[in-house]
């Protein structure tokens, strides 16, 4: 098991440093970051001044090493705009992702399954097509359309729930979290709602194969023949077997989810880690790009490690480590 | 031996509603069952016997559906009953046992949890009492350290032993009637000896009357008192084990028993049914098995009744091999 884990680290270790060669150097090729901050009554010596204080006038190899070296001792650079660690910032911004993200998580959970499950129990009804329509559209409409359709139908139209920001929020921990009040939780439902929308059809048809596939599987069959009840069944030795395949692509796409925050957080003025790259890429703040990216390769690397332990607990025909008798 | 009846079917039909028509799996068959009986129900695939095994469950999925005829379970009718009492009737009154044991138990959930659960559906008792109960069944089925393999997970037991879990799950409620589909099929041949001797001594000391379905007449030879041979959906012989393996009276058991290896003389060839199994979907309005038949004639183009040939052993058919020497046969 802490083979295993350790091999898993430093595989990604190795990612990480392949990530940020290609960020670092991409970045570098798209443009100067300097002229973001030159304005018209500038002279010549001034933007130097600039150059020399963001350390742009080094070789772009030795800006590299100087990152590198920096960030073995945990220091990602400092942002360009803003002046401040670049890490920081980030890690500032992450809880108001992270908060979207599993709020997304949970609706896909609390939705998918159970519409998957009847869909998959009652295949041939009405609702049920209904449902699988549904998730083909959930599929295929893109999220920032469907975002800015959420605030034109709730926000403007109907008007019940707020289109942007996080609300108010409570400090637990010295987290800033939305969830909390009643007001936290208005400003959150349409952004997770939006960024849900793809996991939440995921789910759905996960859901409904799976139910479809063990619904003639000799266990339900010798289920029935001991005189379970329906709900037994279904809740019991159906949903723990269809749960497997869930959980693993669900890990899987809980980085997608982060990574998909970008373009509701846009839309919805979400403040979270997504805005704060789209603004640094517009801005050419390198720091806080490469930062970004590192942080999110490393939450990859974490995800799919607790999803691996997951997926061994709920079957036990996976072990990690230890080969069973 | 006169035994008390458990089980009486009588004109069972079990038919399927598919796109391409309607599907007689089983059409018309009849069978008593004694207590502590074993009846060997024999045919090849699709001749009907599973869905008859299912259709005594209660457990046949639509598009299937019991279509007419009568289950009478210790004399209580069970066709047309809602499904909520055919749920308590299942594992507590009949159970079954299945074909693959690698497919029966469910490989996310305990033994004991598998166990267990089968008797708190029936039953109002404690956890521990049920567990004491589940652990008590799975001795009496020659499972080492019951203790330890309740809390054991399925793979982590053999086919036999899987096998082994699943009767004694059947057992649990202490059945009048175990209906058990080709369970030895997948298991290799000293572990089916085995189970077969510990099923018929069973059987034996507590009454339990069951179906034996299967396609192994060696089988059925070793464990049932009465067999019955099924083709095309219904039954075209039944009798006394030894009797009709014997002497068959019917074409099929004839060709069927003609056909299995340790019957013929080594170097010489096996006797083969010419022609297939007809399409439950379009049976011809005669006998089903008369288009393979060396015996079909014009009066086979006519159903034949199930009649009475000698005591206790019927036949389906015009011509049946009423004796060794004959070679024509009751008209």
């Amino acid at each position: 098991m802490s083979v295993f884990i350790l091999r898993r680290l430093l595989q990604s270790a190795l990612v990480m440093v392949a990530m940020a060669v290609l960020v670092f150097f991409g970045v570098h090729l798209v443009g100067d970051p300097v002229y973001m901050f030159i304005t018209p009554d500038m002279d010549q010596a001034d933007i130097e001044n600039v150059t020399r204080a963001l350390g742009l006038d080094r070789p772009i190899w030795e800006q590299f090493w100087i990152f590198m070296t920096n960030a073995v001792r945990g220091n990602l650079g400092q942002s360009f705009i803003f002046g401040e660690p670049a890490l920081g910032l980030i890690l500032q911004r992450m809880p108001a992702t992270l908060e979207l993200a599993f709020a997304a998580l949970l609706m896909a959970v609390v939705i998918g399954i159970p519409l998957g499950l009847y869909a998959g129990l009652y295949p041939d009804g009405i609702p049920a097509k209904t449902i699988m329509a549904g998730s083909i559209l959930g599929f295929s409409l893109p999220t920032f359309w469907v975002g800015i359709m959420m605030i034109m139908i709730f926000a403007v139209i109907l008007g019940w729930l707020p289109s942007t920001g996080r609300g108010d929020t409570v400090e637990v921990f010295g987290l800033h979290l939305s969830f909390l009040t009643l007001d936290g939780l208005r400003h959150l439902a349409l952004p997770a709602l939006n960024l849900a929308l793809l996991k939440i059809s995921l789910v759905i048809r996960l859901t409904r194969a799976g139910t479809r596939e063990a619904m003639f599987q000799d266990y339900i069959k010798f289920a029935r023949a001991k005189g379970l009840s329906r709900p037994r069944i279904v809740g019991v030795h159906l949903l723990k077997n269809i749960l497997i395949p869930v959980v693993t692509v669900l890990g899987l796409e809980f980085g997608s989810l982060i990574a998909f925050s970008v373009v509701t957080e846009t839309i919805f003025a979400w403040p979270g880690m997504g805005k704060l790259l789209i603004e640094a890429i517009q801005q050419l703040d390198r720091p806080i790009i490469v930062a970004y990216l590192v942080m999110i390769v490393f939450l990859f690397v974490v995800i799919n490690l607790v999803v691996d332990i997951l997926y061994s607990i709920l079957d036990p025909r996976v072990r990690l480590g230890d080969r069973g008798q | 031996m006169i035994r008390e009846t458990v089980l009486e079917v009588s004109d069972l039909k079990t038919h399927f509603f598919t796109k391409a028509g309607v599907a007689k799996a089983v059409d018309g068959v009849s069978f008593s069952l004694g207590r502590g009986e074993v009846l060997g129900l024999v045919g090849e695939s699709g001749s009907g016997k599973t869905v008859t095994g299912f259709s005594l469950m209660g457990l046949v999925d639509p598009p299937g559906r019991i279509v007419s005829g009568s289950i009478r379970l210790g004399g209580e009718e069970l066709v047309g009953r809602p499904e909520e009492a055919w749920r308590t009737l299942r594992g507590r009154r009949i159970a079954m046992i299945f074909q693959d044991p690698m497919m029966t138990l469910n490989p996310v959930l305990r033994i004991d949890t598998q166990m267990i659960e089968a008797i708190r559906a029936h039953e109002d008792i404690s956890r521990e009492a049920a567990r004491e109960r589940a652990r008590e069944a799975l001795a009496r089925v020659g499972i080492p350290s019951p203790d330890e393999r309740l809390a054991a997970y399925p793979h982590q037991f053999s086919g036999g032993m899987r096998q082994r879990v699943a009767i004694a799950i059947a057992l649990l409620n202490e059945p009048e009637v175990i209906v058990a589909d080709e369970p030895t099929t997948a298991l290799d041949v000293t572990i089916q000896a085995q189970i077969l001797y510990e099923v018929q001594k069973l059987c034996a000391d507590t009454g339990l009357a069951m179906i034996w379905i299967t396609h192994d007449l060696a089988v059925v030879g070793g464990l049932a008192d009465r067999v019955a041979v099924m083709y095309a959906g219904r039954i075209v012989e039944q009798g006394p084990v030894d009797a009709v393996l014997d002497a068959p009276f019917h074409p099929y058991t004839h060709g069927l028993i003609g056909s299995v290896p340790s019957h013929n003389r080594r170097g010489h060839r096996l006797t083969q049914i010419p022609g297939m199994a007809p399409s439950l979907l379009h049976l011809p309005p005669g006998c089903s098995f008369a288009a393979r038949c060396p015996r079909a004639d014009a009066a086979c183009n006519e159903m034949p009744a199930l009649t009475e040939l000698s005591p206790g052993r019927g036949a389906r058919c015009h011509h049946p091999h009423l004796a060794e020497t004959a070679t024509g046969g009751a008209a």
